[in-house]
């Protein structure tokens, strides 16, 4: 019996959606860049946004830890409003994990330390209970052995991983992944997707940026296709697969389905 | 054998890992790759060894070999006919030497100024060995106890039965130590500071970083130091103006933290969005993000240049002596107008003596950065 990944999203015993999006625009200077989304993710849900390059994916999933402003609309994260208070934005950020196209590994610290970092700082652990947590996770992404190295000598499905080790070693209920395997050589996507999918078993709420569509398949409660900024299409992933209703779902599939 | 057209190839046999050519390795493939492997290199290393043979001898010859070791007086680097041609006047030196160290520091109490320096060697040293035990204890001591311990000791402290000496006393090495530590010391987290206000989104707080930086870097370092001794006291009553040297110090700390701002800026700068945005995605507020994440790269990439500003620091104390000051150039420059010594070798050695005290500072100063780097280097593989 393997122990879970993470805390899965219905022990944390708070009702309500995991995260939630009202009316939600966002504009670079003139370049309308979001408009009008709407959503509401329910805990333990697992959502892919695919679509288009261009078409404000990551761009939405950065608004859900604030890591981008916008003009006009609400986020609200496990019940916490995101507004300009930097509290109530650490707060959230706290709760949500995030991994990164580019993994952005902090080079100076060893792959534990990258681990402890935001634990022993941010959740005031004493550094040896720290280093046990960061020590499982590595387990459970399956590489323990590498704990005392630099990120700079792993592979990049090894800084990934590590990556996703270091988000869940803040025990978030809610993971944001931004393109997780589009940096990755194709020999090395595979064992990030694995990483994921496990993940996914474990019930934590999941938002994923991703082209991926075997893993949507797999895994996706819904998926979302953006375009233009805007949500264009919601489905469960057998009729969104089969049956996608919009033009630009249909194009768009018909082009990463070959 | 691959043929043009013929695409089709299966290796059959592993091919051997071999060792590299024999002619690459040892001192004669060396000496041949580097020094010999072409005309053109032949001819320049011929040159090259040429200009040192010409160039060493006479060096040597001044200096060491013609040099007047002991002596009372000027009479003993004169010419004569046991030494026509007298060298270097290390005599005069060593009659000077605690001058140049001490400065008109009392000599009762000048085991005060050795103390401070042994004192510091001990910080230095403490916090220069990367793998000393206990350098947090080590940083603690360096910025905190050490300041304290060394206005102790050198400005005195009547109740622990030190008696005060005036700054106007001070002198020599000792001056100079004490500017560029201050300088260096404080210009560091003065620079940090300034460069990330520099960088800041608050409107204001950017405004005075962009001028201070920008008036400080437009001035030279005499300016600063006149205005810091001159205009003060023309704002304060005299008796509330701080110290002579205090006012270089501050003047020198200052302008030193306008060009560390601007060094440690290119380093913040160097630093990709990506790890801001992981740190933050952490949960980690500012400050906790810029000393734990953001400074510590930042602070490595330009490690090369922050050194650099130090050296240039250390040479710039020299400047204190326009305020009347006695740095160790002063104070040679002093003694070597001394009528006992008058000599046509005497003005020669003193400069030569300051600069082998100043080129050991900042050679020393610049191995270590190196040795520094490739150590970071090595970890990073």
């Amino acid at each position: 019996m393997q122990q879970p990944l993470a805390a899965s999203g219905s022990d944390t015993g708070q009702s309500g959606p995991a995260v939630e999006i009202a009316g939600l625009h966002k504009w670079y200077g003139d370049f309308h860049v979001l408009r009008d989304i709407n959503l509401a993710v329910a805990r333990g849900e697992r959502i892919v946004i695919c679509g288009p390059s261009g078409g404000g994916k990551s761009t939405l999933l950065r608004c859900i830890n604030r890591l981008e402003d916008w003009q006009r609309g609400r986020v609200v994260v496990d019940g916490i409003e995101l507004t300009d208070d930097p509290r109530q934005i650490v707060a959230v950020r706290r709760d949500v994990g995030m991994v990164f196209q580019q993994f952005n590994l902090f080079p100076h610290l060893t792959v534990l330390e990258n681990c402890t970092l935001a634990p022993i700082w941010v959740r005031h652990m004493p550094k040896t209970d720290a280093e046990e947590l960061a020590m499982s996770y590595l387990n459970r992404v399956k590489i323990p052995e590498q704990a005392h190295k630099y990120p700079a000598r792993l592979s990049g499905g090894q800084q990934q991983r590590v990556a996703i080790a270091r988000a869940l070693c803040m025990s978030p209920t809610i993971m944001l992944f931004d393109e997780p395997t589009s940096a990755l050589d194709p020999e090395m996507v595979k064992e990030v997707l694995d990483t994921m999918v496990e993940l996914a078993n474990d019930g934590i709420t999941m938002l994923v940026v991703s082209h991926e569509m075997g893993f949507a398949r797999q895994v996706a409660d819904r998926v979302i296709f953006m375009a233009d900024g805007q949500i264009v299409e919601i489905d469960r992933p057998e009729a969104f697969f089969a049956n996608p209703r919009h033009e630009r779902t249909r194009l768009f599939l018909q082009q990463v389905l070959r | 054998m691959a043929t043009p057209g013929e695409g089709s190839y299966l290796r059959v046999t592993p091919a051997e890992r071999l060792p590299p050519p024999a002619e690459r390795n040892g001192a004669p493939g060396w000496l041949r790759e580097n020094l010999l492997s072409s005309p053109g290199n032949v001819a320049l290393t011929v040159l090259c060894l040429a200009f040192i043979a010409w160039a060493t001898p006479p060096l040597i010859r001044f200096f060491v070999v013609d040099a007047v070791w002991s002596g009372a007086d000027r009479t003993a680097c004169l010419a004569s006919p046991a030494n026509p041609h007298p060298g270097a006047c290390w005599a005069f030196v060593r009659v000077w030497f605690s001058y140049f160290v001490y400065g008109f520091y009392p000599i009762g109490e000048r085991w005060r100024v050795d103390a401070f320096f042994a004192a510091l060697a001990l910080g230095i040293a403490w916090l220069a060995w990367l793998s000393a035990p206990r350098r947090g204890l080590g940083a603690v001591y360096f910025f905190i106890l050490l300041p304290i311990l060394s206005y102790l000791l050198l400005s005195g402290a009547p109740r622990l039965g030190l008696i005060t000496i005036p700054t106007e006393l001070w002198g020599g090495v000792l001056v100079t130590i004490v500017v560029a530590t201050v300088g260096i010391v404080a210009s560091l987290p003065i620079g940090i500071l300034l460069a990330l206000a520099r960088r800041s989104d608050l409107p204001i707080v950017k405004a005075l970083a962009v001028g201070f930086i920008e008036f400080v870097r437009g001035v030279p370092l005499i300016t600063v130091l006149f205005m810091a001794s001159v205009m003060l006291p023309l704002f304060v009553p005299e008796r509330l103006s701080p110290d002579k040297l205090l006012r270089a110090l501050i003047g020198v700390a200052l302008f030193a933290s306008a060009y560390m701002a601007e060094v440690v800026r290119g380093g913040l700068n160097a630093i990709p969005r990506g790890q801001y945005e992981a740190a933050q995605a952490l949960g980690l507020p500012y400050w906790r993000m810029m000393a734990l994440v953001i400074l510590p790269q930042a602070l490595r990439v330009t490690l090369p240049n922050i050194v650099n500003t130090f050296i240039g620091l250390f040479k710039d104390t020299t400047l204190v002596f326009v305020v009347g000051i006695f740095d160790l150039l002063r104070t040679i420059e002093a003694a070597r107008a001394d009528p006992h010594w008058v000599t046509p070798v005497t003005s020669v050695t003193g400069y030569a003596f300051a600069a082998l005290f100043y080129f050991l500072c900042c050679f020393g100063m610049s191995r270590y950065a190196r040795g520094v780097e490739l150590r970071l280097a090595r970890r990073r593989r």
